[in-house]
Order: structure tokens, then sequence, then C-alpha cells
């Protein structure tokens, strides 16, 4: 059977555990969130840079995901780099994030993902990654 | 009465483009140790729920451990530990390391940071993340540094990062705008 795009996506077992969840898509792509608390505090009423970056790695694989599922695929995804930009702290309310295919390819895919708070347009952290395609 | 205490905080960063130290202006006695520091760091927040751990430190860089959990899978297939946990050991090894090299604790705010994935974890292998400070100006300091899982020269993904301190500058307004003259 084809597997089905709309299929609720099924999250890491560390995207799960820091209590990642996929909250709605835009533009074809999950938008996912996570609740400010204690698994995700660095600074107090802070965001730790690494939970942060958690979301947006979750974010770029479920974009990838989505997008080779869409395709008909469903390869096995290992990282190869992520660089992440911090653009602002991250505050004690829920944060957002979505990822966006720049280039799939048959081998590799490199997938651009923001990070936002209450505010879309004033994003907090961006990342770019490179994803190899097993 | 202002002046030596902030006096003292700007000698001591400028100590690290080769200045040599006053006697007896050494600042040791309130030298970051992470040793210490972990005790109360990782009791807490994202780096305790991680479940975090000392590993050893040095004048310039920090190894902290990241035990083996089966909720910090990434994989449903492979029993290792997801990058998204590396991210987080090397962001915090990052800032020690940081507070090792400029011997304070002043807050810092990661700006940029770069992980390069060479290959995955062993099964069930704990993760270490060992960062050095190499550089530090008066807004940014910049790390690298090494996760492996038990043999340093196998490494499982280089780190690249830049960090601005907080609060340090006397400057009003944005310190990166000025940030390319003192590097």
């Amino acid at each position: 059977m084809m597997p089905d795009a709309r299929e609720p996506l099924e999250l890491p077992a560390y995207a799960r555990s820091l209590g990642i969840t996929v909250c709605g898509e835009e533009a074809g792509m999950p938008v996912l969130t996570v609740a400010f608390g204690p698994a995700v505090e660095g600074h107090p009423a802070h965001f730790h840079g690494g939970a942060t970056a958690g979301l947006l790695e979750a974010a770029g694989y479920a974009a990838l995901h989505t997008a080779l599922l869409a395709a008909g695929r469903d390869p096995q995804l290992k990282p190869i780099n992520i660089t992440v930009q911090y653009l602002a702290a991250g505050k004690s309310k829920p944060s957002f994030a979505i990822g966006r295919i720049t280039r799939l390819g048959r081998r590799n895919a490199n997938v651009a993902v923001e990070a936002w708070q209450d505010d879309r347009t004033r994003p907090i952290a961006a990342a770019v990654m490179n994803i190899l395609i097993v | 009465m202002t002046g030596p205490g902030l006096h003292m905080k700007l000698n001591d960063c400028n100590r690290a483009s080769g200045a040599p130290m006053q006697p007896g202006m050494d600042t040791s006695p309130a030298r970051f140790d992470a040793r210490e520091a972990s005790k109360w760091f990782f009791q807490h927040g994202h780096t305790g729920w991680l479940g975090l751990k000392f590993a050893d430190q040095g004048d310039n860089w920090v190894e902290l451990e990241l035990p083996w959990r089966e909720d910090l899978l990434g994989d449903r297939s492979r029993l290792v530990l997801a990058s998204g946990p590396i991210i987080s050991l090397m962001d915090m090894a990052s800032g020690m390391a940081i507070w090792r090299a400029s011997g304070g604790f002043d807050p810092v705010a990661t700006l940029d940071l770069r992980v390069d994935y060479q290959r995955p974890a062993r099964e069930r292998a704990s993760v270490r993340g060992r960062v050095e400070c190499y550089r530090r100006t008066r807004s940014a300091a910049f790390v690298r540094g090494i996760a492996h899982d038990g043999d340093p020269d196998d490494p499982v993904a280089h780190v690249a990062g830049v960090f601005m301190t907080i609060g340090a500058d006397p400057r009003a307004g944005n310190p990166a705008l000025k940030g390319s003259d003192d590097a």
C-alpha cells in the first residue's frame, strides 16, 4: 500500500520525550510545537539553545519525511550536518517550527527550518540541515 | 564607588588577547570550576532532563557526558542516541569551556552552532562532548570540539560555534555591530 501523506507523522523518541508534537500544517508541511517547561529550560524562564535546536531538527526531519511520503518514498534518514542560528531568546511560552525543503535529491536533501514564538514574523532561531537519504 | 570592579573585569577580558596578568590581580579564587558547577547545573532544566554529567576539564576546555537512554533515540530501528541531544551536549560544553577560558561566569548566548555528524554513535553508547574555547574577543567567544563515544580519535561529530557575551559589554546598542574590529 502506498504510504499516505496525511497519516499522522510519527516523531522520533527524543522529540516525543521532549514534548514536541505536530500542531498543524502550513503549505503542506507540518508545524511542530513544544510547550515551555523544565525539560526545555536553560537560563531561568528561557529556552535552552539545545532544546530549540531539538525542535528545529525535528521539524526539519518531519518536513523531509512529509515530502518523501508525498513522493511515494519512505527511506531511512541520517544527519550529515546542521547549522543553527540563534536570533532571539526563547521566552517562557510555546515555540513553533516548520521546515522547508530547499532541495530534494535522490541521495540527499537540504532543508531550511525556522522557529518562532507568538510572532510568526520574528523567528527566534533558524537552521539549515543536510540530510542523507539512505 | 564603581571603578575597580568594572575595570577588573575589563582587564580580565583583555588578557584573552595576550596582555600579561598583573601580579596580585589573579582572579583564580573565583575561577569557574566546571566540576563544581555541574553539581547544581545538571540538577534541573534541559540539561538535568538530559542527565548530563561532568567528565573532565582544562584551562580552556570542558568535557561532558550524555548517558545513553532509551527515550533519547532518534530512530526507531537503531538503539543510538539522536542527534538533537548531542547538540544540547555540545552547546552546554561550549558555554562551560568559555567560562573556563574567561575565568568568570558572565552569561553567554549561542549565536551560531554547527554540528557535522561523522557517524552514528554505537548502540547503547554514551556520548562525550569535549569543547575548547580557542578565542575570545570583547563581544564574542569562538569554540570548537568533538563528540565521541569512547575514542576521541574516532569522533561521532565535530562542532564549531560562536557565542556572544551578554552584559559584559560597556557599549550601548548591539555589540555585534562593532564585532569585527576587536577580533
